[in-house]
């Protein structure tokens, strides 16, 4: 259960990142998903691409839905705050905590259930808004905690465990996150922690909304012959565009790469993203270029993975809405208040 | 050929103007008013429009009280009826031997008038159309004209309302002038054509003192500014969005950073209520202070997430501005008809704090106070405000603040308190009072993180299913609400001159007409001890009051009388004792509704004896 917590002890040489602390200090306690769920993958690739980062763990708020997905913020970064608010509402919530107080890292962790479903809605609007965020869905296709019901993202013509076939057409989040104006955008599988890790961590660093669909097989509803959202299936039919390393305060180390498949991207903060290059043609910058090539492969039944769209000059709600360096969470009456002599001129007009 | 006496009165009538909406009427009609409070005469307006912008009927009554009698009276001394759609219905509501204003341009059969009034024909179009030629600035300048009309019929100081018009127009002088030129189009004609004054005058006066004239909305909106709101999510309903309105008006004046220019706070148009609240809870959990403003419809949107604030324990101020109910209900009329969906608001036990402000002034005391309370409780309160004076002009007292004041931001665990080994349990009452103490995100390295959730958890905020756990935390959040009970607004009671075995129990907008009926029973022999209540959870006063009277009346706006059923369900009383008092067609009170339902009753309670009868 969620209350047990780790054993604190830990090997004593026990790698140590920048900021000092271990990956056992990126931890949380231990999942009570079910034993090979993608979605523990998914927390371990959150887990590295933290201590990557070399991000002080408390700096980070995690907040989510509801659902199983919903359940993972337990299990990573321990020492931060985490808010499992209500179905469907976890953009809000985090764009509440966001406007509060802009100098923490916002996680927010959702499902398919949770995005495409309940709480398309608030997905579509967040990601409107710009807010500096990284978005993860977990997405299995599947309502796991009710034990198998289909979910908007399951594809048409896949069989449920019971043998129901999905007549409703799916929603791509990724293509409507790419429409919707999101200024990072992503697909992985889970269990492509190579991939996932440096997606998350570039993630992270990109300033604005950033989104990626994780997709994350069920090992209890939705990993059978049938299902498109099964281990067997994505990896036959993924096709990656592209691999990425993200270079904080390093140099960039594209030596490794064959000349002509790398591209580094600049972010707003100064940390750079190499890309390798597996599709040559493939331009990270063009959003239109990528909603075409997202539509072109869906149609042969493949999917895309990798950094399919980034623009590392976004904007983000603070700035559109012009609000002050301070977080707002720390501004008294001193600033806030306009005082009593203001009042009376204000009297003075209403007579 | 009038058979009835015109009504003569000074400084105490009714005039009700029926428009067309969308003609540009609006702020020609408020002027009229605020002339007369310039010549310190007390006025009450109030709008009574249609869901709707353009071409719907649409009504501005001003009541002119030299009293001070700021609640609704009810019947028309004088209908000025520019509204040939509703023509029947107005000139029938006028009171006998009032006055009919109307525009004569084109001639009217008999049948159309009363004899019981008097008519007066002023020809506005034709005025009109020989002066401009603009078919915009026909229609607006003809508002301005019966304006002028009006002044000379009433016998106002034309001074007065020329210095309105060059306060409203400073700086723009075209438009200054051609607007005194139409007021004195409308006057001059009146004076060469009609004898002015009616019975009707205004008479000028020492009775505005120095209060002001603001809509409870504004006031509101202004009080969040001042108690330092600095997150700000809504979706637009009326008759609240003209709260976010004033928030964002009021903080581009007074809340942008002199040398950077920024913004001390954040506004956001959410897509729904559900995010507007989603918002507010984010925000209010990273300890910034948050409200949102709505009106029923979008209370019951939110009532999942109110549910959340009152488990986990976050605060969230809502400004209800409340509106006829159920469903759509009469969206632009006024009731108090949420009392018991927000006291109760969400699934399972829960209960929540309401304050019950009375006029605008209030609106401002009580909506800075929401953030304070918020904060030190932890959970949500609503600012219960009403059509009635959220969207009406009402005058009250100047508006009051006191610059020592330091917000009360509750209960919260800083680095440093963590640091010196305090011990922190998030759901923990270490005061005894049920509060416990929270962190804000970030706050600290290693200490003082917790899971925030809306399934139950043990005192140190870690799941439990327990039952023994679940209920130790429901049992704190009953003391915590017994705790809210001593920091909320007192009622206020006010006693009849003799000693009286009744009374009245009543909140919010009712106020004015309460007030005014308590004169209207005297006279007819009945005394009445009042209670003002002005928060829930209710403080033991009103038990007191409750002990201390063999009947009260509770004089609400609802058709089930919500205030009565909660304060029967709270404090466990006999409801025979408490005799509703209700109204709820969609239009505000008035004392001559109240001191005739609650008259009616005491005449039916003080039936003669059987015995004294027959002797």
């Amino acid at each position: 259960m969620t209350y047990i917590a780790k054993p604190k002890f830990h090997h004593p040489g026990l790698k140590k990142n920048e900021l000092g602390y271990t990956h056992r200090d990126y931890e949380g306690k231990i999942s009570t998903l079910c034993a090979g769920c993608g979605h523990d993958s998914i927390t371990a690739s959150i887990i590295e691409a933290c201590y990557e980062l070399s991000i002080e763990p408390h700096r980070v708020a995690k907040i989510s839905g509801i659902g199983c997905s919903s359940k993972t913020p337990d299990y990573f970064l321990g020492n931060s705050h985490g808010f499992n608010s209500v179905h469907g509402r976890m953009p809000s919530v985090l764009t509440g905590a966001n406007l509060a107080n802009r100098d923490l890292i916002y996680l927010g962790v959702s499902g398919d259930g949770d995005s495409a479903s309940i709480g398309f809605g608030q997905f579509a609007h967040s990601i409107r808004r710009g807010v500096n965020m990284t978005y993860i869905v977990e997405n299995n296709g599947v309502y796991g905690l009710t034990k198998g019901q289909f979910s908007a993202t399951a594809d048409r013509g896949s069989k449920s465990k019971k043998g129901v076939t999905n007549t409703d057409n799916a929603i791509d989040l990724v293509a409507i996150a790419l429409q919707l104006g999101a200024t990072f955008v992503a697909r992985s599988f889970s269990g492509d922690k190579t991939q996932l890790v440096p997606l998350i961590a570039a993630a992270i660093r990109h300033k604005g909304a950033s989104f990626i669909d994780v997709i994350s097989p069920c090992i209890a509803f939705n990993n059978h012959a049938g299902s498109t959202k099964s281990f067997d299936y994505v990896r036959e039919h993924n096709d990656a565009v592209n691999r990425l390393d993200v270079l904080v305060g390093r140099d960039p180390i594209a030596v490794d790469y064959a000349p002509g498949t790398v591209q580094v991207v600049e972010q707003h903060d100064g940390s750079k993203i190499a890309l390798r290059k597996i599709d040559a043609d493939y331009d990270p910058h063009d959003r239109l270029g990528a909603q075409t090539f997202l539509a072109r492969h869906a149609a042969k039944g493949q999917i895309v993975t990798g950094l399919l769209y980034v623009d590392p000059d976004a904007e983000d709600l603070h700035e559109h809405l012009n609000t002050v360096e301070t977080p707002l969470n720390t501004l008294e009456a001193d600033t806030l208040c306009p005082g009593s002599a203001v009042l009376d001129k204000i009297n003075a007009s209403l007579r | 050929m009038s058979d009835k006496k015109p009504i003569s009165s000074v400084n105490d009538f009714v005039v009700r103007f029926a428009n067309v909406n969308g003609s540009g009427s609006a702020s020609a009609n408020e002027m009229f008013a605020r002339a007369i409070l310039r010549h310190g005469v007390p006025v009450s307006p109030r709008n009574i429009f249609p869901s709707n912008i353009q071409g719907l009927p649409t009504w501005y009554e001003v009541r002119v009280t030299e009293e001070g009698h700021l609640g609704a009276r009810g019947g028309v001394d004088m209908m000025v009826a520019m509204n040939p759609q509703t023509w029947d219905k107005d000139v029938a509501g006028i009171e006998p031997g009032g006055y009919l204003f109307y525009d004569s341009t084109k001639p009217m059969p008999s049948t159309k008038f009363r004899d019981d009034i008097t008519v007066i024909g002023v020809p506005l179009t034709a005025i009109t159309n020989s002066t401009y030629t603009d078919p915009r600035q026909r229609q607006l300048f003809k508002n301005i004209i019966y304006l002028g009309a009006l002044s000379a019929l009433l016998d106002m100081d034309p001074k007065l309302i020329e210095q309105l018009i060059g306060e409203q127009y400073k700086g723009k002088e075209k438009l200054l002038s051609s607007n005194v030129h139409a007021l004195h189009l409308g006057r001059d004609w009146a004076l060469q054509n009609l004898k002015c004054p009616l019975g009707l005058r205004v008479k000028k006066s020492d009775k505005v003192g120095d209060r002001i004239f603001i809509e409870g909305n504004s006031a509101a909106a202004l009080g969040a500014v001042y108690g330092g709101a600095t997150v700000c999510a809504w979706y637009p309903i009326t008759p609240s969005s003209s709260v976010a309105e004033a928030f964002t008006a009021h903080c581009k004046k007074y809340r942008h950073d002199p040398e950077t220019g920024k913004a001390k706070y954040a506004i956001v148009q959410g897509e729904d209520e559900l995010a507007s609240i989603g918002i507010v809870i984010g925000a209010s959990w990273n300890g910034a202070r948050a409200f949102t403003a709505t009106s029923g419809p979008g209370i019951s949107l939110m009532t999942e997430f109110i549910g959340l604030s009152y488990f986990a324990e976050i605060p969230a101020v809502i400004m209800n501005i409340q509106r006829a109910g159920p469903s759509t209900g009469m969206p632009t009329r006024t009731q108090q008809c949420d009392i018991i969906a927000c006291a109760y608001a969400s699934h399972g036990d829960t209960k929540h704090v309401l304050l019950f402000p009375e006029d605008p002034a209030e609106a401002f005391e009580f909506a800075a106070a929401a953030f304070d309370l918020a904060e030190r409780l932890q959970t949500t309160i609503f600012l219960m405000l009403d059509l009635d004076i959220g969207m009406n002009h009402r005058l009250c007292r100047p508006l009051k603040w006191d610059d020592a004041k330091q917000y009360d931001r509750g209960k919260v665990m800083t680095a440093e308190m963590l640091e010196e080994g305090r011990d922190f349990g998030r759901y923990l009452d270490v005061d005894g009072d049920g509060i416990p103490y929270r962190t804000y995100p970030g706050t600290h390295p290693t200490k003082g993180s917790y899971f925030t959730r809306g399934t139950s958890r043990d005192r140190y905020a870690r799941y439990s299913e327990e039952g023994s756990v679940y209920a130790d935390n429901m049992q704190r959040l009953v003391r915590k609400f017994e705790t809210a009970q001593d920091l909320v607004p007192r009622p206020l009671q006010a006693n009849a001159e003799r000693p009286t075995k009744y009374g009245v129990i009543y909140f919010g907008s009712t106020s004015p007409a309460m007030d005014e009926a308590i004169g209207l029973l005297e006279a007819r022999g009945h005394q009445l001890d009042r209670l003002r209540i002005r928060a829930f959870p209710f403080h033991s006063s009103v038990a007191s009051f409750l002990a201390e009277h063999d009947f009260v009346y509770v004089v609400e706006q609802n058709r089930d009388s919500q205030l009565r059923q909660l304060i029967v369900n709270e404090n466990g009383i006999d409801p025979v004792r408490l005799v509703p008092i209700v109204h709820y067609d969609g239009t505000p009170i008035t004392a001559r509704y109240i001191a005739k339902a609650i008259g009616d009753h005491q005449d039916h309670l003080k039936v003669t004896p059987l015995r004294k009868a027959v002797s």
